[in-house]
């Protein structure tokens, strides 16, 4: 399954069983993954020329073979003409930066780096809406006002070494992974909003 | 951890890899289609390696969890770190890598472990370099592919696969003809989408109205997203990193989320049309990247001086994706953003920006194997009677850049200081909606301002559709590309011209409002646009003259009729240089930083012309470009290297305590208990105490910093036996006489620095700010016939040199 103008840029060894009804069963023991070849290609653009309109004519082609004899086809004017209209016609290679796989039961996949890209802005907006409208609805029905008062105290105080009282206090609690995590949030949201006052409020930094 | 991913890399431009994830028991591939991914792969690899060779970082504790959780631990502060926004000392983490190197050297001999143990730690630093470059490489390109996209989104939509951006969905369109070479049936514009025709007075309304709501979504979004979750990632970021690399300390400013933060935010930015570019932030992105990577090797991480080192290749590199431009890069790195370059940070930030270059060059975002958009191909010559008008953009490059930053800093001022700050989202969604709302109608502004300039750099071919080369064209004119000779203006070129002077305008006023919002805003490709319109508004001007009055004395001996005389391309590129040059007076790196976009090695000449007088003019008006204005804004300790100090004060004029104020704080060497001790450390906010033999003999014995004595009591207090509050602290080698039955005393030997730097109190301000500059120095004390008299800290040095200038000293914030 090889293809003209096609290139190989990853190997990848490792045993994949697809799992389906029994007639899709496959095994595959090594994947190519090729750059499909209509991803390159040379596109030559010619004037209208006395009678001739004007045409665009793309062909895959490679870099060296990226001229009007090669890509314009059928050639619209005979012999003795053809080197005056070549004169004033535009050629130019040409590459996409998206690619395919072709796996052996053909699965296709577009350019995923903008598919990668809107993943992530859609899950740092779902983040931020729930840290911004979810928790504080949540809290305040779990815990009542007075709480969420408590809770939204400013933490700036100026001491240089708040961060240490906290450490030592708690090495106590037990090491559990959720309670980690929880520390860790709280501690990066706190930094937040450190930072949010100086650049927001205070104009101290980054004004 | 191991992944098991093998690669091939190409020398072709390729586009599809595999995404691995390595935990610590398998590996699972992934394939998808994006080389950014298999860079990012790559980096995973190595990291994993990386991080199973190098020392682990100091800090860490067995712990039930695993050694995976132990990023989530706080790291415990010891002594040798420094307080967030307060200035590293230089000379102490000098010695700090001088001693580890010197006890690797000597370890090494012990064992063949303990050798290769020190190759690697030789090694490094490459390594390092190599992961940033990679990391910055796939980063640029996913952002540059990702505005692509959203910019065109603004005006239409792709049918057959929503994500591919005007030009990949014509790519495979049979079509196309020769008239309508841009459009496509395949990608249409929304209001013909929604309503079916795509003519017409409500055509042009419903897509002016969607065009501003992208923007006005796009740029909410962005607020939003800087506002809550990293707050750092606003502004160009190329202040504080000059700041930073200077030796202070930002915390925060260079983290994950930042990164994360920046890179969304920007192409959100950049896609709602707002008039900034993405270079600076790039440059910021690129240092994230570094400060993530130092913290994989001790070396870097536990040493804020080496540190600095990869954070300067960082930045050579994040300019080297911007532009394109590996040599510009560094030379960027050298002269704008670095404060102290030695020698081997020139070889390693140039294998960084060669390896990042490399790494977008294989993701190959435009499309057409080069790194920027901006890749001209001409070649015609210039004329020596074309300097003139060179230099006279030139002029105009200085005047704008003088201009521009006394208005940005006024505006930058007033958001500080009056209400206009406390409505940082309004701000941004407002200014956006006045830019989609004015850049509309013109179709020059219309579109993205990258593709404002490669249009405005590009010579106009025979087979050009635009306004702007729509020249009167002989029938049977049959040159190539290269060689058209000039012709007259048709009235497209008439019409191309008014529609250039009102977008100049309209840049000039907009980015003033612009630059400094809290948004990830970059300066270089607006001052681009605004020179190169400029630019090509004055070799059309040229082209035409030399075209109807070819007998004039100038033009006759080097412009025949029937000759390619003017380029009007090369005049947009030396305008773009010139206004670059006179916002941020930079002087080689501009030059190099061109002719590297460009590949015109022939347009040296008119390009350093340019830039020359640009930074002349500009300079007469002022001597601060624009990261150093804003550096000043903000109040940042940054002791400019190229700031000349010629006034005839005396270290005895500036230093501390003045005759009103109250005396000196000194600690002596072993006479403080330590319940006295924390009452100091109470009652003064000083960064640091002398420590003195005695308080009548004022004999200077060292210097101790604030952070290393209150960390050094307070684990005393916990962790020694028997201190108390009346314990005697003392800094000799031995315990001083004590009396009978005493409570242990605390020996802080360890943390005093027993070389403080001092001068006399006659000694010159020119010579004390050079030792300050030259050394990185924090503080220096001032003794008179051996005593101690005072002190000068930077800040005050900073106070004086502004009071001096006849600027405000209390604008000096930090220390």
């Amino acid at each position: 399954m090889w293809l003209p103008n096609s290139k190989i840029y990853c190997i990848i060894v490792k045993t994949i069983t697809l799992d389906g009804p029994s007639e899709n069963k496959l095994t595959l023991h090594i994947v190519f993954i090729l750059q499909n070849s209509e991803d390159i290609r040379c596109k030559c653009i010619c004037p209208p020329y006395r009678d001739i309109e004007g045409q665009i004519y793309k062909q895959n082609v490679s870099l060296k073979d990226c001229n009007c004899l090669h890509v314009v086809e059928p050639m619209p004017v005979d012999g003795k003409d053809v080197e005056a209209y070549c004169l004033r016609c535009e050629c130019k290679y040409e590459e996409r930066s998206s690619g395919t796989i072709k796996v052996i039961t053909i699965i296709r996949y577009g350019d995923a780096t903008i598919i990668m890209y809107l993943s992530i802005l859609g899950l740092l907006l779902l983040y931020m809406v729930y840290l911004t409208l979810l928790e504080p609805m949540l809290k305040r029905r779990l815990f009542g006002h007075s709480q969420l008062i408590q809770n939204d105290d400013d933490v700036g105080d100026q001491q240089p070494f708040a961060n240490a009282h906290n450490v030592l206090s708690r090495s106590h609690s037990r090491p559990n992974v959720l309670n980690k995590v929880e520390h860790a949030q709280q501690r990066w949201r706190r930094q937040v909003q450190e930072q949010r006052k100086s650049v927001f409020d205070r104009h101290v930094v980054l004004s | 951890s191991s992944s098991l991913c093998l690669f091939s890399s190409s020398f072709y431009s390729t586009s599809s890899s595999s995404l691995c994830l390595s935990s610590s028991s398998s590996s699972l591939c992934l394939s998808s289609s994006s080389s950014s991914l298999s860079s990012l792969c790559l980096t995973f690899f190595f990291t994993c390696l990386a991080s199973a060779s190098a020392s682990t970082p100091g800090g860490e504790e067995p712990n039930g969890a695993g050694h995976l959780m132990d990023f989530l631990d706080e790291p415990f502060p010891d002594v040798g770190t420094y307080e967030d926004f307060h200035t590293i000392d230089w000379l102490r983490e000098k010695s700090r890598d001088t001693d580890r190197h010197r006890k690797i050297t000597s370890k090494s001999k012990e064992s063949m472990w303990e050798l290769i143990k020190s190759l690697l730690d030789a090694w490094s630093g490459w390594v390092v370099m190599l992961l940033i470059g990679l990391l910055s490489g796939t980063l640029a390109g996913v952002i540059d592919l990702a505005v692509d996209w959203m910019t065109d989104l603004k005006e239409g939509v792709c049918l057959s696969a929503f994500w591919y951006s005007h030009e990949q969905c014509c790519w495979t369109s049979n079509q196309t003809t020769f008239d309508d070479r841009d459009k496509c049936p395949e990608w249409q514009k929304w209001a013909e989408l929604m309503t079916g025709t795509s003519e017409g007075a409500g055509a042009y309304l419903l897509n002016y109205l969607l065009y501003v709501l992208w923007a006005l979504l796009f740029s909410f979004l962005a607020v939003s997203l800087v506002r809550v979750f990293a707050p750092y990632a606003c502004g160009s970021g190329i202040p504080e990193i000059k700041t930073i690399l200077s030796g202070f300390i930002i915390r925060g400013y260079l983290g994950k989320w930042t990164l994360l933060i920046k890179t969304v935010t920007l192409v959100l930015a950049v896609s709602s049309g707002l008039s900034l570019g993405k270079e600076g932030p790039l440059v910021h992105v690129a240092c994230c990247c570094g400060n993530l990577f130092c913290s994989l090797f001790s070396k870097y991480s536990k040493n804020e001086g080496k540190r600095r080192e990869v954070l300067s290749a960082a930045a050579a590199a994040g300019v080297s994706v911007a532009f394109g431009a590996p040599i510009g890069g560094v030379l960027f790195s050298l002269e704008e953003v670095s404060y102290y370059f030695p020698l081997k940070t020139l070889w390693r930030s140039f294998f960084a920006a060669l390896v990042a270059a490399f790494t977008l060059r294989s993701i190959n975002p435009f499309g057409n194997s080069r790194l920027v958009l901006f890749y001209v191909e001409y070649h015609t010559p210039w004329y020596m009677a074309e300097l003139v008008p060179f230099i006279l953009l030139g002029v105009f490059g200085g005047l704008w850049g003088a201009l521009f930053i006394r208005a940005n800093i006024a505006w930058c001022r007033r958001r500080k200081t009056t209400r206009l700050g406390r409505y940082p989202v309004l701000e941004v969604v407002g200014v956006a909606g006045v830019t989609a709302l004015l850049a509309f109608p013109n179709p020059y502004t219309r579109r993205s301002t990258s593709e404002l300039i490669s249009e405005l750099f590009n010579d106009c071919g025979a087979l050009e559709s635009s306004q702007l080369c729509d020249y009167v064209n002989s029938p049977n004119m049959s040159r190539p590309l290269d060689d058209i000779p000039d012709r007259p203006a048709g009235p497209g070129v008439y019409t191309a011209l008014w529609q250039l002077a009102l977008a100049l305008v309209f840049k000039v006023v907009v980015t003033v409002f612009t630059f400094g919002m809290k948004i990830p805003s970059g300066l270089f490709i607006p001052s681009m646009a605004v020179g190169a319109i400029a630019g090509r508004m004055v070799g059309i001007a040229v082209e035409q003259t030399a075209y109807h009055h070819h007998d004039w004395i100038i033009f006759r001996n080097w412009c025949r009729p029937g000759a390619d005389c003017v380029t009007p391309g090369l005049y947009a590129m030396v305008g773009a240089a010139a206004c670059l040059g006179g916002v941020t007076r930079m002087t080689v790196s501009l030059v190099v930083i061109m002719f590297e976009l460009t590949g015109g090695l022939e347009y040296i000449v008119p390009l350093m012309a340019a830039a020359v007088t640009s930074k002349w003019v500009a300079d007469a008006f002022g001597k601060e470009g624009i990261y150093e204005s804003h550096i000043q804004l903000n109040g940042y300790p940054y002791l400019d290297v190229r700031d000349e100090f010629s006034h005839r004060t005396l270290a005895a004029d500036v230093m501390r305590p003045r005759r009103s104020e109250p005396p000196l704080a000194v600690l002596t060497q072993d006479a403080d208990s330590v319940e006295e001790v924390e009452a100091l450390i109470k009652g003064t906010d000083y960064n640091g105490f002398p420590v003195v033999v005695s308080r009548e003999s004022e004999r200077l014995i060292g210097f101790v910093g604030r952070r290393d004595l209150t960390l050094a009591v307070k684990t005393a207090r916990q962790k020694q036996e028997g201190v108390v509050s009346s314990s005697l602290v003392f800094f000799t080698e031995d315990p001083p006489p004590l009396p009978d039955d005493p409570p242990p005393p605390l020996k802080l030997r360890r943390i005093l620095n027993l070389s403080p730097f001092t001068v006399t109190d006659h000694t010159p301000m020119e010579t004390v700010v050079d030792i300050f500059r030259k050394l990185g120095l924090r503080q220096c004390l001032v003794t008179r016939s051996g005593r101690l008299l005072g002190i000068i800290t930077k800040k005050d040095v900073l106070r004086h040199m502004a009071q001096m200038m006849d600027q405000d000293p209390e604008s000096i914030m930090f220390n």
